[in-house]
């Protein structure tokens, strides 16, 4: 499958990854070889097979509805380069 | 299927009359106490990021872990939507990038949801007809953070309180026509949910909140292009939006153009809808399965014990508040349409004269809350003292007018009915002595009237009104009139 650089372009924007041409340029060899290897799954016949979502047969665990957790915001934006009253701070973004 | 549209929800334009056609996605929060996949509060307003854990933070390596109950909810709001329960449905990460949304996605369900078809039966009361609207299927999904961008000049102040709350996602097929069936299909369904008690509906608080597609066509012609009009959160912008996006949409076409497929905002301040261009893009969410989710799988015998406990939805208690009670279709429309408003009746109600305490409830009780701002959580009247109010006009014990001066006092004073009555001398005269005496004074004294009366015999009603008025209204409507009639010599009529 052959990728093209718009496509590129596109798939890094989509990821907010900054690509210079050069880049996008080996991208496009690189992204359509990692297709190229995974069409070969194709090959095989999967018509009456289940999609694998576990290895072992369990269920999906469930929580009990009661609060647990919560009440550490200094915590929770202690990583933030910028904070005011335990609000995130980041550019401005308006609609 | 198609519908015969309504001659009155046709929209004239410049060359003929044009159809609109309108699909709902509903949002509506999950009540539950923590959030969908994490042990954080989802309690409102607290204050900004105390209610966030650090899953909700998207902190690395932190793992959902689903409440039972907000699944729990999500399949009693299907079974109250007639729709399908699946026991098997999936989560995905929908991928879009947003300060507001920490993991860069957010956990839904796309191919298989929680929730498949069902319907829904909409009536347009003040129209007197009634619509049934496809519900094409309900899923479960997080909320995103808020962002406040007043606060400051160059940044946004983003609040994750909100971050992973569980949101029902409620998709209805495109089966309505007018603002008035969008507007009435959110209020039943608002309804739904909170007789259901799975999302209480608030829209000021955003509890509730609804994307709207819009498209036109002229009758019989193919669906048109369809605009989506983003999270508006009270039903009048709801009809203000569709009104004023339908017109624009027809200028467009009868100018020659094309619409094109967009994402609107609805600003309530203009009335109008405008483009949102920053979102072109991100329509792009590029699906897959989470794969820190294992497919959540139902057993029919838990969704059978939900069914079986679910309370008494309104269709079927309006039924039979019409068959029961006798009561008028809209009437017991108006007494269903909030759960609270029909146990409140049915308080009254009980062992009492059903269509009485119908028109009491609905006309001055609710009159009254109306007056005073007020929710019947916090009426000043209880049931119960309504119900003994009523009792004193069955038996006879105060007239219905001397009723609802009695009922004024309650408001103010929240008094007992028996005790106002008793207290301040409101009891029916029904003692024939007293009100003839009142009568051969009136009679004495108005001998033209009486002269009168000889050829006009219906002119006994001013006599009625002057014993009813030097009575202070307490005599007895039928005792007076009798004792008219028989002291006047004028037969029955």
């Amino acid at each position: 499958m052959k990728v093209d650089e718009a496509t590129v372009r596109h798939v890094a924007r989509l990821a907010r990854i900054k690509v210079t041409p050069e880049q996008a340029k080996a991208l496009e060899g690189e992204l359509s070889a990692i297709l190229d290897w995974v069409e070969q799954l194709g090959e095989v016949d999967t018509a009456n097979v289940e999609p694998m979502t576990r290895v072992e047969e369990m269920a999906l665990p469930k929580r009990e509805d009661k609060v647990t957790e919560g009440s550490i915001a200094g915590q929770i934006v202690k990583n933030a380069p910028l904070t005011e009253d335990n609000f995130f701070l980041v550019p401005k973004v308006v609609e | 299927m198609m519908i015969e549209p309504r001659q009155e929800n046709l929209v004239d334009g410049a060359t003929g009359p044009w159809e609109i056609i309108l699909g709902l996605e509903v949002h509506a929060q999950v009540t539950s106490q923590s959030k969908l996949f994490s042990g954080a509060s989802t309690e409102f307003g607290g204050e900004p990021n105390a209610h966030v854990s650090l899953v909700d933070a998207a902190m690395p390596g932190m793992l959902p872990v689903i409440n039972a109950e907000c699944v729990a909810q999500a399949v009693r709001t299907g079974l109250g939507l007639n729709a399908e329960i699946n026991l098997y449905s999936v989560f995905d990460r929908k991928n879009y990038f947003y300060p507001d949304l920490p993991q860069g996605y957010q956990i839904s369900q796309y191919k298989y949801p929680i929730v498949g078809e069902g319907v829904v039966t909409v009536d347009l009361m003040k129209e007197g007809y009634s619509i049934e609207v496809g519900i094409e299927r309900l899923h479960l999904e997080q909320d995103a953070g808020k962002s406040l961008h007043d606060q400051h000049p160059d940044y946004s102040f983003v609040d994750l309180n909100r971050s992973g709350v569980a949101l029902m996602e409620i998709v209805s097929r495109p089966d309505m026509r007018s603002a008035e069936e969008a507007k009435a299909y959110v209020t039943k369904l608002r309804t739904i949910l909170r007789y259901l008690g799975t999302c209480d509906g608030n829209m000021e608080q955003g509890s509730l909140r609804a994307d709207v597609n819009v498209s036109v066509r002229k009758p019989g012609a193919p669906l048109g292009t369809r605009c989506e009009i983003k999270n508006v959160n009270s039903i009048r912008f709801i009809g203000q939006a569709i009104d004023y996006e339908a017109r624009r949409q027809i200028g467009i076409l009868e100018d020659g153009g094309k619409i094109d497929q967009e994402t609107r905002l609805f600003d309530p301040k203009s009335g109008q809808t405008r483009s949102m261009r920053s979102k072109e893009e991100a329509h792009d969410y590029r699906y897959f399965p989470d794969p820190d989710l294992l497919p959540l799988e139902l057993a029919q015998k838990d969704v059978d014990a939900l069914a079986k406990a679910l309370p008494e939805l309104p269709d079927v208690k309006k039924t039979r508040f019409v068959e029961a009670f006798g009561l008028s279709v809209y009437d017991a429309g108006v007494l269903v349409s909030d759960r609270a408003s029909a146990d409140f009746y049915e308080k009254v109600a009980k062992g009492r004269d059903a269509k009485l305490a119908a028109n009491w409830v609905t006309g001055e009780f609710f009159g009254a809350l109306n007056r005073l701002g007020k929710d019947i959580e916090d009426s000043p009247v209880s049931a119960d003292a309504l119900g003994e109010l009523i009792d004193l006009i069955s038996k006879d014990v105060i007239s219905g007018r001397i009723a609802k001066d009695v009922f004024e006092i309650m408001l103010e004073t929240g008094e007992a009915p028996g005790k106002i009555v008793e207290e301040r001398g409101l009891k029916q005269v029904t003692d024939t002595g007293a009100i003839e005496a009142v009568v051969d004074e009136i009679i004495a004294a108005n001998p033209k009237q009486v002269e009168q009366l000889k050829t006009k015999p219906k002119t006994i009603g001013w006599f009625v009104g002057q014993v009813m008025k030097s009575t202070g209204g307490k005599a007895n409507p039928a005792a007076v009139n009798e004792i008219l009639r028989k002291k006047l010599e004028i037969g029955e009529e």
